[in-house]
Formats: structure tokens, sequence, C-alpha cells
């Protein structure tokens, strides 16, 4: 356990007797840097939670106990105080309190095990913070889009859930353009980069749907899918979402919180994806019936227009021998008033070069040539010398 | 990222949506003539278009990459069944 063998034991007690603090603070370092965070089981005992917000109590099991501390920031996550004789897993690391003399186990995570295996708690565990924080409603899920142009894909580099999902594509919906974000999905630190691939889809202009799939790996690493954190991520993407990270078997927390669940990459696609020939055959409907949409509009529109035309020839008959009727009335008033009718009697007009009726005396002058209207014609006229 | 990188400017989608109100309206008689010609020159204009983009079709597939200052860049996948 310890990496680097330390110098405890390396020196002579005999040179000098050390003093306590420095056997303890020794110590202490030992226990810390030889001994990671861990998970134990055991049965909580003798808890009290002061005013300041700190819990103590013993964890014990049939072999032996230890101390516990739980800081208030700790403490302050654990959605219920632990009964008495409660069994939990406990996540915290050793420690030792000098100025005690104590052996202690700092706790960081406490949770129940509900007669559950560790995993299992902790899935347990984050699916009631989940359902606490609303993000497991069924009235969150959103429907799919019928037609996405984009899809952000957010998967293992490895291809093999990128082939599965175009294969699917290329025979089913062509028109979509899928985009690769491309993570680890498994091992240390894996959690974060599914979070940033998630950030990234968020970032990405027009997509209409975000697809998390897991491709092979081992059954039972589901770790970074049942991840709080990842799971909170997923819930915040502004479109919809499908999760197939899981097996048919298992259930992932993704899969509960994304608004669609698949069993595999490859069915993911299915359910994203229309049917090109579903959407052919759509097609086909719309035209026929957008052609006898405009038959039937037309033919109605010419019985229409001949029963217009029908009426506009009666009432055209009608005014056009008003008319007529009005013509003939206003002919013979106009033939009364008509200059014509006064040179038939035998009278004349003195028109100058431009037309106008010279009627006065003043407006003939000699040498000026004008014309004389008579009754049948005109006769050129000029004016003598005085 | 510019606007031609990131999907299509009119999704069929919308075409069709508009087709099925195109026809209802047709269906429905209450439009005058020179409308419903119009709808029905709109209706065909989007059938052709419709069938087009159908016929076109071709996967695209990009990976997306993230760069030094955050901005993300899309790269052509040319062979994914690889």
């Amino acid at each position: 356990m310890l990496s680097s063998p330390p110098s405890l034991f390396d020196q002579s007690p005999s040179d000098a007797a050390w003093t306590i603090g420095r056997l303890m603070v020794t110590a202490k370092q030992v226990l810390e840097r030889g001994m990671q965070s861990l998970w134990v089981q055991g049965e909580v005992s003798g808890f009290k939670s002061y005013r300041s917000g700190h819990w103590y109590f013993t964890l014990r099991d049939a072999d032996a106990q230890v101390r516990c501390v739980m800081w208030r920031d700790d403490a302050r996550r654990v959605r219920q105080e632990p009964a008495e004789g409660a069994t939990v897993f406990a996540y915290g690391a050793p420690s030792l309190w000098p100025e005690r003399g104590e052996f202690r186990f700092t706790v960081k995570r406490l949770i129940r095990t509900e007669g559950l295996g560790l995993q299992q708690a902790l899935v347990e565990e984050t699916r009631a913070t989940l359902a606490a924080e609303g993000l497991l409603d069924a009235g969150r899920k959103r429907r799919l889009p019928a037609m996405p142009c984009a899809i952000a894909l957010v998967t293992s580099a490895d291809g093999a859930v990128l082939h599965d999902v175009v294969a699917v594509a290329r025979k089913r919906w062509p028109l979509v353009r899928i985009l690769v974000i491309g993570t680890r999905v498994q091992g240390d630190g894996a959690a974060a980069e599914v979070i940033h691939a998630l950030q990234r889809a968020e970032r990405l202009p027009g997509i209409d749907l975000c697809i998390v799939a897991r491709g092979g790996g081992a059954r039972e690493d589901l770790a970074v899918f049942n991840d709080l954190a990842v799971c909170r991520a997923l819930a915040a993407l502004s479109v919809p979402t499908i999760s197939a990270v899981g097996h048919e078997t298992d259930v992932s927390l993704t899969d509960l919180v994304a608004d669609v669940r698949a069993p595999t990459p490859s069915a993911a696609a299915e359910m994203a994806l229309a049917d090109q020939e579903v959407v052919r055959h759509q097609v086909d409907a719309l035209a026929n019936r957008l052609a006898g949409g405009l038959r039937s509009r037309t033919r109605l529109a010419s019985e229409r227009l001949g029963r217009a035309a029908d009426r506009l020839g009666t009432s055209l008959d009608r005014s056009l021998r008003d008319r007529r009727a009005r013509a003939d009335r206003l002919g013979v008033a106009l033939d009364a008033l008509s200059p014509l009718r006064t040179l038939e009697r035998g009278y004349s007009m003195a028109l100058s070069p431009t037309g106008q009726i010279l009627k006065r005396h003043d407006q003939f002058f000699p040498g000026d040539t004008f014309r004389l209207r008579v009754a049948d014609g005109e006769v050129p006229a000029r004016v003598e010398e005085a | 990222m510019t606007e031609e990188e990131t999907g299509e400017h009119v999704p069929l989608e919308a075409d069709l949506e508009r087709l099925e109100e195109i026809v209802r309206l047709l269906e429905s008689d209450s439009p005058e003539l020179d409308q419903a010609l119009a709808l029905f020159e709109e209706g065909v204009a989007r059938l052709r278009q419709a069938r087009h983009r159908l016929a076109q079709a071709e996967i695209k597939v990009q990976r997306v990459l993230e760069q030094a200052d955050g901005t993300l860049h899309l790269e052509e996948i040319r062979d994914p069944s690889e």
C-alpha cells in the first residue's frame, strides 16, 4: 500500500527520543500518503450532530470499529441524518488526530445501503437526487423532431457507434447531418469528458437533437452514465435527447434523464430519423391532393364564371338598349342646337385660319384671309382694302 | 461558425408543412381563383423542392473539434464506415 517507504523506521530511536507530536504527525503523514479515499460499509453508532454542523459517530461491524467525523459542508449534502444502527456506505480517508491521539475516518459522503450493494446504492442515491431536482419528471420529456436536419452524436471515438448510426441514417434518412463529438466513456476522468462533450453539443448551432451513445465495452461499466453531473449536463441540453448507453436489461440514469431511451445506438438512430420511404409516399399523396384541390377549385370557378357571364349578358343588353335610347334623345336635342341647322337657313359663319369664329368688325383687318362656312362647305375669302 | 456550415436553410419539414396548409386551403374552396392559382403554383414549387431534396440527399458526417481558443471546428469524415 505504501507507495514510497517513509523514513519512519530508518532512524535510530536511540539517538534522540522523538516527541509524541513528531510521532503522531509523522504517522499521520504516512497514513495519509499511503491510503487513498475509499468506501467502507458499517453500522452507525453514537451519532452526534454538533451545533457547528459537524457530525461525529462510530462505524462498526462484527470485527472492528472506527471513529468518524464528517465536516459541515459534507454533512449538509447528506439528505437525512443516519439513524442509530443504520447500515451505511461511507466514502472517506483515514487520518490521525495527533492532539487526541486518535485514528479517525474523515467521511466525505454517506449513503444508506437500503440492503443494496455499494454501486446500486450509489445509483439509487443519484436517482433520488435527480428525482428531487425534477429531472426525471415525465412532464419534462420532449418530443423528438420529425425530420431532423442535424444531429449531435456524443460517443466514444472508437467508431463502432458512429458506424451503426451512419448505416441506419444512410438507409433511412440520408438528408441528415451527423456531428460527432468524441469522448471517452469509461475510466478516470471520463465523466468530465462526457460533460464537456455535451457542453460542446449545446454550443453547436442548428442542432435538432443530441444522441448520447455508448459502444461496446464492459457491460457493468455504466458508472459514467450514472454520474450525477453527467445526468445534469444531459438534462441541461436545449434540444431533445436520446440516451443509448445501457443494455436491453439494465438502465442507466442518463436513460432516465434523456427524453427518449434507446436500447442500442442503431435503435437510437431509427427513433431519431424519419423513414424516407414514408416521406416519399407523403409527398406523393400531397401532390395528388394539390392537383385535386386545384381541379375542383377551377371547376367551381368555371361554373361560377358561366353563371356570371349569363348575368353579365343580360345586364349588358339592357345597358346597351338604355344607352342607345339615350343617344337617340340626345341626338335630337343636339340637332336642334347645331349651327348647321342655322346655316341651312342661309346664314354663313366666318372662321379665322386658326378656326376662331369671327363675330365683330374689329376682328377683320384689310388683306386678312379667312374662311366662310356655309351650309355645304367652306369658301376661302379675303378682307378688301377699305 | 458560418450559417453555411449549419444545416439547411429551409428544411424539408417546413416545405411539407406548408404543402399541407396549401392543400387544405385549396380543398376548403375558400380562396378566390387568383389566390388558388397562386397557392397551386407555390405548392408545385414546394413539391418540386421536396422531391429534389429527397432525391439529392447525401448523408454528411462531420467531427466536432475544439480549437485552443475554444471555438468549435467541423472536419468532414469522408468514410464513416471505416
